[in-house]
Parts: C-alpha cells; structure tokens; sequence
C-alpha cells in the first residue's frame, strides 16, 4: 500500500540521528516556551526562523520548527493547570477545569490526562495527515487563481466567526491587516506602495516584526500593568499517573477532542486555538452532569487537550498540500520553505517526498518525546515557573530584539517593532483581537495577486467566482457561515462559549 | 447621544482613520480597471470597507444597547519605558556593540516593573550576556557588533 512505504519513507528521514537531534531541540524549546507565559510558538518561531537559514537540511529547520509548534501545546497545559495562567492561547479553556483539579490536589491526574490525551490526538492525527494530504493535494491541483482566492476569504471569514468577541471589529482587524500586508512592492507594476520614501519598506515590513511587536511586547507592556498574585501549585505534585476511573472518563472526551480538533484544524483560521475552545463547548454541551465543568471536570481537560495537540497538527494540512497558511504559524513555516528555495503547493509532495513524509513522521515521535519527557521533567518546568516575571520579561524583550535585528542583519526591523506595539497595546485596550489582522497581513498581497489574476482571468467579469464550482462551494460557505453568527440563537451560544473563560 | 461603549467608539475612529490613509495614499498610484487592476485598486477598496466597518463600530458603541464599557486606565510607565529601552537599543547596537545595548535594554526595561530589584537585574544582564554571547555569537554566527566600535581590537 503506497500509504505504508510513504510512512516508511518518512521514518527512515526522520529517524536519523540529525533530525532526532532538531526534533529534540525543538519539543524541548517549545514545552519551554508554552510554559512561560508571555512568549508563545509565533515569535519564537518568528526569532529562529533567519537561524534556520544556516541549517543545510530544509527537512530539518522545519522539523525543529514544527516540533516547537505542537509542544508548546504541551507546555502551555503544565501552566494552565498548577498556576492558573495559560501558556498558550489554546491552553486558556485547560485553566478552567485543570486548575481546579490542582486545587482539590489532583493536579497530577490533570497533568497526566493532559499528556496522554495530547498523545493519543497526535498519533491519529499524524496518521490522518499522511491518509488526506495526498488525495487533497490532487483536488490542489484543480485550483484556479479563483479558487484560491474565495479559499482565502473563507479562511478570513472563519477566522473573524471564532475570533473573541465582536465580528465587527474582527472583521475591521482583517481588513487592516490586509491593507498592512500591502506595504512594499506591487509585484505586477513595480510600484513602490505606502513606502513613503522609506527604503527599507519597498519590501514591506517583516511579519516576524509585526507577530513580536503585536504579540509580543504590547502583551509584555500590558502584564507590567497588571499587578500579579501568581499562587503557583508546585508541591502538591505527586502521582502522575490518572486514576483507572479518570481514564475511563476521559477516553470518550479524549477521541471527541481528536476527531473536533483533526477538524477544525484544517479549517483556515482554525488550528490549535479553535480546536481546544471548540472540544470545551461540546463537553460542556453533550455532559450529562454539565455543572462539574468549571469545578474540576476531567473531560473539560482530556478534550480540549487532545483536540489543540490534534488541531496544531492537522493545521499543517493547507500548507503542505494548497501551499496556503491558514494560521500565522502556518505562514512562518512556509517562509522557512521559501527561505530554502522551496516553493509551497502541491507540488511539494511529488517533488521533495523526503521532506514532506518525513515532516509528518517526525511529528509522531516528536509527541512520542513528549509524552516520555514530559512527565519526568515536570519538576524542571514548575522550578523555571517560579522565576519571577521581572527577570524573565526583559529577557524575552531581549530574545525579540535580537530576533529582529537578525531578519535582515538591520536594526530597521527591530525599530519597525516599536509602532506595531504600540499597536498591539491600543487593541488590546479597545478589545480588538490581534490574531485576525495578522492572518489579514499574510494573505493581503496573496489575496490581491489571485484576485487579479482571476478577474483577467474572466476579463472583469466578477461573477466568475460563482460560475466555477469549487469557487462558488467555498463562498457560499463563507456567507453561510458569516450568516450562521448572525442568527440570534447562536450569537447566545457565542457569547456563552467565550464567557466561560472570563 | 450618550456614549456608552467608548472602547468600540475610539476603535471604530482609529478604523476610520487608518481607511481615510490608506484611501488617500493610494491616490497616488494607477487604479487601472476590474479586468487590469492597477497598484490602487484593492487598497483603495480595502480602505473603503474599513472606513465603512469603522463606522458600524462606532455607531455600535452609541446605541441604547451597548454594555457600559470605559477604556481601562493607560500606564504611562511601562509602555514608555519598554519602547524607550527597545529604540536605545536599536540605535546603538551598531556603534556601540552587544554588550552595552544589551545591558541598557535589560536594566531600563527592568524599570517598568513595580517589582524591580537592582540586584536581581544586575544578575539577570550577566547571565543573558553569556546565554546571548553562547546562542547568539557562538550557536547561531548572527553577526553584529560586541564592543563598542571604538574599543573595538584593530
């Protein structure tokens, strides 16, 4: 079966002992990161992403990078559960019911549920990864600039319906961010656009600068506001290992998680995020005894669990086989290609198979290392977790600034920070979600370019979108969604759903 | 007319603004027609649609409806203090070298915390001038300057 010699091709690639070694690193750096708050996979990645330049072997910068992805879903749990504090975005629902369990002293159970969940999610979907892509990417190869194009929206539209908060302003967030995505050089004329003479911004403005100012700094200047009482559970910590009945339990939320989180995953927009505040509605829906939730549920940490590991996974399905980032993380890892001269799509799987097979592959036995390393080395975190916030916020400033500064070996990009915090800082005090103009910023100039060439296309004729089948499937279910928020009943079950976490 | 949201009215404003810029800069380039379209034509109906989005969320946060929601207080020190340290340390890492960018970005961004202990920072700036000094100079060859380029050995 082609499937079993893909896989085994993926295995040799990624067993030898260089990509075991990246595979490592990256695991270990991502718990590291998604247990610190304040530093998440986005500008982490976004920092090593110019280091990954000197790596020779493309196979291995990504699977390094994509290690440090899907770990940080694992160290974000280790947070979220003994202090209450998501390391992750994706880990804001395991605070819910994680840390009450490390409350009521079962912390370990928690944290042991955690790591299994997330393992068993990412061993079905490192399969499902290697069973879809093949078969997506020949529907790939039927997309037209129009395709593309209406793919794209749906992605934005689905990333404003399950943005926190007001579609609106979402919406406007997209928007902006396209605009921004427009700065630099339109490659069909040449034009230099809203570079304002400024050299530096004819090849538009780095979207490692963008994640780390909006990300990164305006969420450090934000926390400096707060005054923190961090009560942190790290000696209550003893028996790993969840009970026979928490198994038990959990098992059923466990593949509820998997299979909501394979799915959401590959949505654009979707992805880890998504996924875990997703599979915490349905829990708390579908429960029988629905008022557990919030007071130590177990199922309220096994599904959302599994379904981010599930989602960060599967999420890299549109890259590797569309070529197309649906996540800002997803962009990062297609600049990690371009940076090797490889250019995303379809045809990436016939022409580079050691890369892609061995991408996937090594996806498992990085959640294999996980899962080993994690559970021992849970007391090394929680030590790292009591270094205090005054120490570690300068060094994350530091990382960030160097990281920019190495893009382009110009400190233009790390000054260029400096507007995008102050940016990200104003949002977050008008309630704008940052994540959606960042998805904007990718897609702007890709948008425009499948726009015209889908408008020459068809000489001017717009509804070309509609007339295409594949084209007119994906926006109408772009305006079906969009139309499915808007019903009274689920702008209720929204604001629900978002309120748990308040 | 009382505002009552005022964060989705100063939002929407922004939104509004930054429409209004994109619209006007793009003045300047071709907007060519559907079939070809020139350098200004997305931008220009980008910029229409924020504008417009701006005024649906400011008009949101008039109505009868709206939650009550003020803008939480704006700190001056941390952000200020952030920012400053940032931009010292982009304009003098060139001429003045790691070592001294580095320790001026710890040390004043430090300030910004209630919390600031000079003894901790001091500590902290050693050990991120040897992290950085074994990762940055070592591990990943990036290039700049150590010293300042007039202590610099010839």
């Amino acid at each position: 079966m082609e499937l079993l010699s893909n896989l085994g091709l993926g295995f040799a690639t990624a067993a030898t002992p260089a990509n075991l070694l990246v595979c490592l690193i990256g695991v270990i750096l991502g718990t590291l990161i998604g247990v610190l708050p304040g530093i998440g996979p986005l500008a982490t990645i976004a920092m090593l992403l110019p280091a990954t330049y000197k790596m020779a072997d493309p196979t291995s910068a990504l699977i390094m990078l994509a290690g440090i992805y899907y770990g940080a879903q694992y160290g974000g749990s280790t947070t979220a559960i003994l202090v209450n504090l998501p390391g992750e975005s994706s880990s804001v629902v395991t605070t819910l019911d994680g840390y009450q369990m490390a409350r009521q002293g079962r912390a370990g159970a928690a944290l042991g549920i955690s790591a299994i969940g997330s393992f068993f999610a990412g061993t079905i979907a490192t399969f499902l990864l290697a069973a879809f892509a093949p078969p997506l990417a020949e529907l790939a190869f039927k997309f037209g600039p129009a395709e593309y194009f209406a793919l794209m929206v749906l992605g934005l539209i689905a990333a404003v319906v399950l943005a926190h908060g007001s579609i609106w302003k979402a919406l406007a967030m997209v928007v902006l961010g396209l605009l921004l995505g427009m700065i630099g050089t339109d490659v069909n004329s040449g034009v230099s656009r809203f570079s304002f003479d400024i050299p530096e911004l004819s090849d538009g403005i780095e979207f490692a600068v963008v994640a780390m100012g909006m990300f990164g700094f305006a969420e450090i200047i934000i926390n400096l506001e707060q005054k923190e009482n961090r009560e942190v559970f790290t000696d209550k910590v003893k028996g790993l290992l969840p009970t026979w009945d928490d198994l038990k339990t959990a098992f059923p939320a466990m593949c509820r998680g998997t299979a909501l989180g394979s799915v959401l995953g590959v949505l654009p927009g979707g992805g880890a995020i998504l996924a875990s505040f997703s599979s915490y509605a349905l829990e708390k829906k579908i429960s029988k005894t629905p008022e557990r939730f919030g007071k130590g549920a177990i199922e309220g940490v096994a599904g959302p669990e599994s379904a981010n590991n599930a989602g960060a996974q599967t999420s890299f399905i549109p890259m590797l086989t569309l070529g197309i980032p649906t996540t800002p993380v997803m962009a990062l890892m297609v600049a990690a290609m371009m940076i090797h001269n490889i250019q995303p799509g379809p045809q990436v799987m016939s022409s580079n198979p050691a890369l892609f097979w061995g991408l996937i592959a090594s996806m498992w036995i990085g959640n294999l290392m996980l899962v080993v390393l994690n559970l021992p080395l849970i007391g090394i975190w929680i030590k790292l977790l009591s270094v205090p916030y005054r120490v570690l916020f300068p060094a994350i400033l530091l990382f960030c600034c160097v990281g920019a500064y190495s893009i382009n070996n110009n400190v233009f990009d790390v000054f260029m920070t400096i507007p995008f915090a102050i940016l990200g800082y104003l949002f977050k005090k008008f309630d704008c979600e940052p994540a959606p103009l960042l998805l904007g910023f990718v897609l702007g100039k890709l948008m425009e370019e499948f726009l015209r060439r889908a408008m020459t296309i068809s000489r001017g004729d717009a509804t070309v979108f509609f007339t295409r089948p594949l084209s007119a499937t994906l926006l109408v279910l772009a305006i079906l969604l969009l139309a499915i928020v808007f019903l009274p009943g689920i702008a209720k079950k929204r604001e629900e759903a978002f309120q748990g976490e308040d | 007319m009382k505002i009552r949201n005022h964060r989705d009215v100063v939002a929407g404003l922004m939104f509004i603004l930054f429409g209004v810029i994109f619209m006007v800069a793009s003045r300047s380039y071709n907007m060519g027609t559907a079939a070809k379209m020139g350098p200004a034509y997305f931008p220009t109906v980008l910029g229409g649609l924020l504008v417009f989005l701006g005024l649906l969320i400011s008009a949101g946060g008039i109505q009868a409806k709206a939650p009550e929601l003020r803008i939480e207080a704006f700190q001056w020190k941390p952000i200020t203090t952030i920012l400053v340290s940032v931009a010292l340390f982009a304009a003098l890492l060139p001429k003045m070298g790691l070592v001294v960018s580095l320790v001026l970005l710890i040390f004043i961004s430090s300030v910004a915390s209630h919390e600031f202990k000079l003894r901790d920072t001091a500590l902290a700036s050693v050990v991120l001038l040897a992290l950085s000094w074994v990762v940055f100079v070592k591990g990943l060859e990036l290039q700049f300057p150590l010293l300042p380029l007039f202590l610099a050995p010839r």
